[in-house]
């Protein structure tokens, strides 16, 4: 299979649980095809580069930056954007002042969501690392972290994950 | 723009060949975070062609053999990260991958990938280096397995030919009385390298047992071979400075965005003592 | 007042909030510009690419511009679009649109800007050349002189005179949404809408550069993925760009969206800095002179760079009392991107000074720097050097017992005893701690919020809520949240019933600009005073209660029955600023009460050095602060947070570099800023003492976290690298391999 340059080419995924067909340029990037083609605007562009981490999802349940995906690439994949999250499960990242001025928050979400989701991630590795991958310029991150170790512990306390 | 999707490794092979016949650039293209930084405004690259291997499932798993790990073309860091018997059985490639990008990256860029981009700062390549690893390459032609170590050939150059194909990396298992990594980056995580060094020791006695595996201090990730000789000789180093000789021949570092020529050769010099001095007393 | 969470926060968290570009605008084009490639000179010819088709693009350049070709601010001399000359690398001097965007990135590179080049100035602190003079004699844009008793006769007598030269670095914002803007033409008029701080600086902006008054101009803001003060003034040139494309564009919608590397490259940063300080010390210790001398690199244009001086060398002298102070300041043309607001707007470059000198003179004298602060503290009746008595509503705690919590909340003695043992065994680690103590004047300085003239209205709804009208900001600070507190325990109401409008110039009053750590204190204040003049109104003229007997349940009853009574209009009240009573500046010879007050704050550093490296890390930090009463704690601890990381990155890790004017790592892959890995928690206590003429009893908080860290830190390194090798950093960001070269000097380069 091959694609020429300007020609649509047709992507299926998965996308927040629902197969979802999309007509996409070759060069379009994942990130653009979320925004510009689905609507989809809770991922937000930082720095096109891969640095900030406000376009992450999840790319079969792992973080990715989508402003580093190819459309194309995501032929059969399984995505999951920040519109898949209910707002009743973010509690603790309200109280805790997670977000400031909340454009980098979407991406923040996602990384702690699946940190969350995760459990065994917390025997390898320290909250701060895994967020690493998400920059934040309003609130030195205690806020997030914080907020992310109480969703953590809400969960244990209830005996179990999402 | 023009992209190739193969099903498999042999369709890829075929599709690397024709386009090499014909004089054209095919470029593979695995997770992607090497080309797709700052890609709206990379028209250029917009005009490329590129092999798709996302969908070559046989490129994806890694593979414990009795005497080797292998890792397919397409296995990630982050893949490494969660695999647990690396962390015990080959520490460094654990502790690398963990310091590539954050999760976002790790979960995306792939060992192959690095090693194909060939960048100097390239994260992954001083262990696997330092691990002795193969790079398996297939074309339709047939395969060979190239020594890491003989890849490169020079700034951003490597013995791959166009129609080649990096299938797997080969990490042979064998018994190590030093592993050691260090990445100094201009911060803790999400950082590109200013100075990395991989040291590692085969177990037991005899020559040419030590390898040193530097990376952002040459025109490719190098192994340092006379710090190699030095330390294989038994020379007994006392400070630093006592590396720097050896270090002169091996690295030439440059000043650049990042660090400047002089800091990265100090901090190599020191990095190597330090390291040594705890990891092997007879270095002292 | 109860605990409150952030208003808009779930839409945030969920990523319901709507920036600019999350918006979709039909019809809309996409809005690029053509920049400078060199740093000075004059324009010789704008060449298109030929090959390009231009039917199908919008182009405009400067003489598309219906009025003045000027950027309206302080002094009107940066051009909207350049004619004729350049004077910075990036300089806007085309702007294209089109509707697809990658056509438009082709076609803006298929513009060349030809430029016959000039001498530029590249380094503010090298006096120029004849042929490097852009501006008067010298290059100065601004000078400014404060002082107090006879400095030259005290550093004479002196028991000890200590020398130090420090400099600080440009730093970017890095608010995470890139700067955006759109426009668009409604009957006559130009609406723009986007990211800002300040709606009426972008509305006087476009009435001036269009030639139009401000009925035929309208400014929206839309959610702002953070400022810093980097969305002060920088927006009106957006704001510019959009409408003149749209107005090309036959009034069509225009948005402009930087991309990263070009918000980095193009847009204002926090001023670089010398600072030289002469101090004078008796035998005790006690300061008895301070000259300073601050330089500050101010780029191409003037912008803020006047005021930033200002509140810069107000505050160069810290929170210490000295009979004799000169401090002279000045800010110098260069061709470099303008500088411009970042928070702390001066004050953290020459407080960096202050606080790392003091460190410097106490070592000098011998005495424990504590011990040398807390002598040297200000105390109420004492005079700053604008000869200000600190005391009464400029005062606030005692400054040597908030000193006092800090060291006990950042664990000063154990974390120093621990260090020095420590040292003595690690092979290449060394830990050190330091500490510092700053100020921060709240609002406007001088007599500038008389000039701003402020106003806020408060408006019964058909429902009984009431609605705050401002034109003060929501940019991740928390203004909508605690102003909706504010209103509502000035109206007896929960938070809920509060709604707080967009700031919008055609609804909102001009409360003044989003910026200065003014915005809950002068704005706060002036809510609650337009509440009591609603409820005083609809008490005298409605329900027949008393003045100030509407409260909660009656003043809603109250607000509904007027609406009953008058339809088709609402009961309203406007505030006004006054200053509070006794307050006087003299602007011309910087004598007087320079703020109604100040914030006051300590920090504690624990820092870690690793000798291989050269990195250093903070592994500990804590910061006491008096800001007047806390309105929201979670709001407020995040300020102090966030400010904290921001300064700890402009001390260690964030550097601008420059080749030939342009910066060249404008990339956030090569501008290091700190992840969550790289700092640790941030230990935030507040000593709450009410200040009477804040909103709700509050005093700014948005600048002061940015003061303190940075000397705090490089005391630590100082503190961790002094006994040993003698590196006394007096330069941030004290990067691994500035600090390195420090340490290669003393240690006379052998390894370690």
């Amino acid at each position: 299979m091959a694609c020429e340059d300007g020609r649509a080419m047709e992507v299926r995924l998965t996308l927040n649980g629902k197969p979802v067909r999309v007509e996409v340029d070759p060069r379009e990037r994942l990130l653009d095809t979320l925004r510009y083609r689905l609507g989809l605007t809770g991922s937000k562009e930082g720095c096109g580069e891969g640095e900030c981490g406000a376009c992450t999802v999840l790319m079969d349940g792992v973080p990715a930056n989508s402003c580093l995906v190819l459309t194309a690439q995501c032929r059969g994949r399984s995505v999951r954007t920040i519109e898949s999250v209910d707002a009743k499960a973010l509690g603790p990242m309200l109280a805790s002042g997670a977000t400031q001025c909340g454009a980098c928050t979407p991406g923040v979400v996602m990384t702690a969501l699946w940190v969350k989701e995760n459990p065994g991630l917390r025997d390898s590795h320290t909250l701060r690392e895994l967020m690493a991958g998400n920059l934040c310029r309003c609130t030195g991150y205690d806020g997030i972290i914080d907020g992310l170790h109480a969703w953590v512990e809400s969960d244990a306390r209830s005996g179990g994950a999402a | 723009m023009k992209v190739h999707a193969p099903a498999t490794v042999n369709e890829a092979c075929e599709m690397l060949a024709r386009a090499a016949a014909e004089g054209r650039t095919l470029r593979p293209l695995a997770g992607g975070t090497d080309l797709l930084v700052h890609w709206p405004s990379k028209s250029a690259a917009h005009e490329g062609e590129y092999l798709d291997l996302s969908g070559v499932s046989e490129l994806r798993p890694l593979v414990w053999r009795d005497d080797a790990l292998v890792l397919g073309a397409l296995t990630t860091y982050w893949d490494v990260v969660r695999e647990a018997r690396v962390a015990a059985e080959l520490p460094l490639l654990n502790a690398a991958a963990r310091q590539v990008g954050a999760v976002q990256i790790q979960s995306r860029g792939t060992w192959a990938g690095n090693i194909a981009n060939a960048s100097p700062a390239a994260d992954g390549v001083p262990v696997l280096m330092a691990y002795d690893a193969g790079v398996a390459l297939r074309s339709s032609g047939g395969e060979r397995v190239v020594p890491l170590s003989a890849f490169y050939t020079g700034y951003r150059a490597s013995v791959r030919r166009p129609d080649e194909l990096i299938t797997a990396i080969e990490v042979p298992i064998r018994s190590r009385d030093v592993a050691v990594f260090h990445k100094v980056g201009p911060r803790r995580a999400q950082a590109i390298t200013k100075i990395g060094v991989a040291i590692t020791r085969l177990a037991g006695s005899g020559a040419d047992r030590w390898r040193i595996v530097a990376n952002s201090v040459a025109p490719t990730v190098v192994r340092c071979r006379e710090v190699e000789r030095l330390l294989d000789s038994g020379a007994r180093i006392t400070s630093a400075g006592g590396f720097m000789p050896a270090l002169q021949a091996d690295i030439s570092p440059i000043d650049d965005i990042r660090s400047t020529a002089a800091y990265r050769r100090t901090v190599m010099g020191r990095l190597l003592y330090h390291s040594l001095l705890g990891a092997c007393s007879s270095v002292v | 007042m109860l605990p409150m969470h952030r208003l808009e926060g779930l839409a945030k968290l969920t990523g319901a909030e709507r920036y600019l570009d999350d918006e979709p605008i039909p019809g809309c084009l996409w809005g690029m510009t053509v920049r400078s490639p060199v740093s000075r000179g004059r324009i010789t010819a704008v060449k298109f690419d030929p090959a390009i088709d231009w039917s199908s693009f919008i182009v405009v350049d400067h003489r598309d511009i219906p009025g003045p070709n000027e950027t309206y601010l302080i002094e009107n001399d940066q051009p909207v679009l350049a004619a004729g000359c350049v004077r910075h690398v990036h300089e806007p001097v085309v702007l294209i649109a089109h509707e697809d965007r990658r056509l438009l990135r082709r076609a803006v590179a298929g513009v060349k800007v030809e430029v016959d080049p000039e001498p530029p100035v590249l380094d503010y602190r090298v006096p120029p050349r004849a042929e490097q003079v852009q501006r008067g004699s010298d290059n100065t844009i601004k000078s400014l002189r404060i002082a107090k008793g006879d400095v030259e006769r005290a550093l004479a007598s002196a028991a000890r005179v200590i020398e130090g030269e420090y400099q600080t670095g440009a730093q970017e914002h890095i608010y995470i949404e890139p700067n955006a803007m759109a426009a668009w033409v409604e009957g006559d008029v130009v609406v723009v809408r986007g990211s800002m701080q300040c709606p009426y600086y972008v509305l006087n902006a476009l009435k001036h550069a269009l030639g139009r008054d401000e009925r035929r101009v309208r400014v929206i803001q839309a959610p702002t993925g953070g400022g810093f003060g980097g969305k002060e003034d920088y927006p009106s040139t957006l704001a510019m760009h959009a409408a003149l494309l749209s107005l090309k564009a036959g009034g069509r919608p225009v948005k402009i969206v930087y991309d990263r590397d070009e918000d980095m490259a193009a847009t204002t940063k926090r001023h670089p800095s010398r600072v030289r300080h002469t101090t004078g010390v008796d035998a005790d210790g006690r300061l008895t002179a301070m000259k300073i001398d601050v330089l500050l690199d101010g780029g191409a244009y003037v912008t803020l760079s006047p005021v930033v001086l200002s509140r810069g060398i107000i505050h160069a002298c810290g929170p210490y009392f000295c009979p004799n102070v000169l401090v002279e300041g000045r800010v110098v043309l260069s061709n470099s991107v303008p500088y411009g607001a970042f928070r702390g707007f001066g004050a953290p470059q020459t407080q960096f000074a202050c606080e790392r000198h003091m460190d410097r003179v106490a070592g000098a004298i011998g005495m424990d720097p504590v011990a040398f602060r807390k002598l040297n503290l200000l105390r109420d009746g004492q005079t700053t050097a604008t000869g200000q008595t600190i005391g009464g509503i400029s005062g606030g705690t005692d400054r040597v017992a908030l000193l006092d919590r800090a060291l006990k909340l950042g664990a000063w003695e154990e974390r120093r005893e621990e260090a020095a043992a420590f040292n003595l065994t690690h092979p290449y680690l060394r830990r050190g701690v330091g500490v510092s103590c700053v100020w921060h004047g709240a609002g406007f300085t001088g007599n500038g919020e008389v000039y701003l003239d402020s106003k806020v209205q408060v408006a019964g709804l058909a429902d009984g809520r009431i609605e705050v009208r401002a034109a003060s900001t929501e940019m991740g600070q928390g203004t909508s949240t605690v102003f909706a507190q504010i209103a509502a325990a000035a109206a007896g109401y929960d938070a809920g019933e509060i709604v707080v409008a967009t700031p919008d110039t055609a609804v909102v009053p001009n409360s003044g600009p989003t910026v200065a750590s003014r915005t809950v204190m002068v704005v706060g204040r002036l809510i609650e005073k337009a509440c009591g003049e609603l409820k005083q109104k609809l008490g005298t003229r409605g329900s027949g209660l008393g003045v100030g007997g509407l409260n909660g349940d009656s003043l809603r009853r109250a607000i509904v029955e007027w609406h009953a009574r008058n339809p088709g209009r609402e009961p309203a009240a406007t505030a006004t600023f006054e200053p509070p009573p006794g307050v006087k500046f003299d602007d011309e010879r910087y004598v007087g009460d320079a703020y109604a007050t100040y914030a006051w704050g300590a920090c504690v550093a624990h820092v870690e050095v690793d000798l291989r490296t050269c990195a250093a890390r903070v592994l500990d930090f804590a910061s006491v602060q008096d800001i007047g009463r806390v309105i929201n704690p979670v709001l407020a601890k995040g300020q102090v947070q966030g400010g904290v990381v921001q300064a700890i990155g402009w001390a260690l890790l964030e550097e601008c570099r420059f080749r030939d004017g342009a910066m060249v790592n404008n990339q956030l892959t090569n501008y290091i800023i700190p992840t969550a890995d790289d700092v640790p928690p941030i230990e935030v206590e507040f000593v709450e003492v009410p200040y009477a003429h804040g909103g709700g009893g509050a005093k700014g908080v948005g600048e002061l976290p940015m003061d303190g860290p940075a000397p705090a830190v490089l005391n630590a390194i100082a503190d961790a690298m002094g006994r040993e090798v003698g590196a006394d950093p007096m330069t941030i960001p004290m990067t691994p391999e500035r600090l390195m070269t420090l340490v290669e000097a003393a240690e006379g380069a052998h390894g370690v």
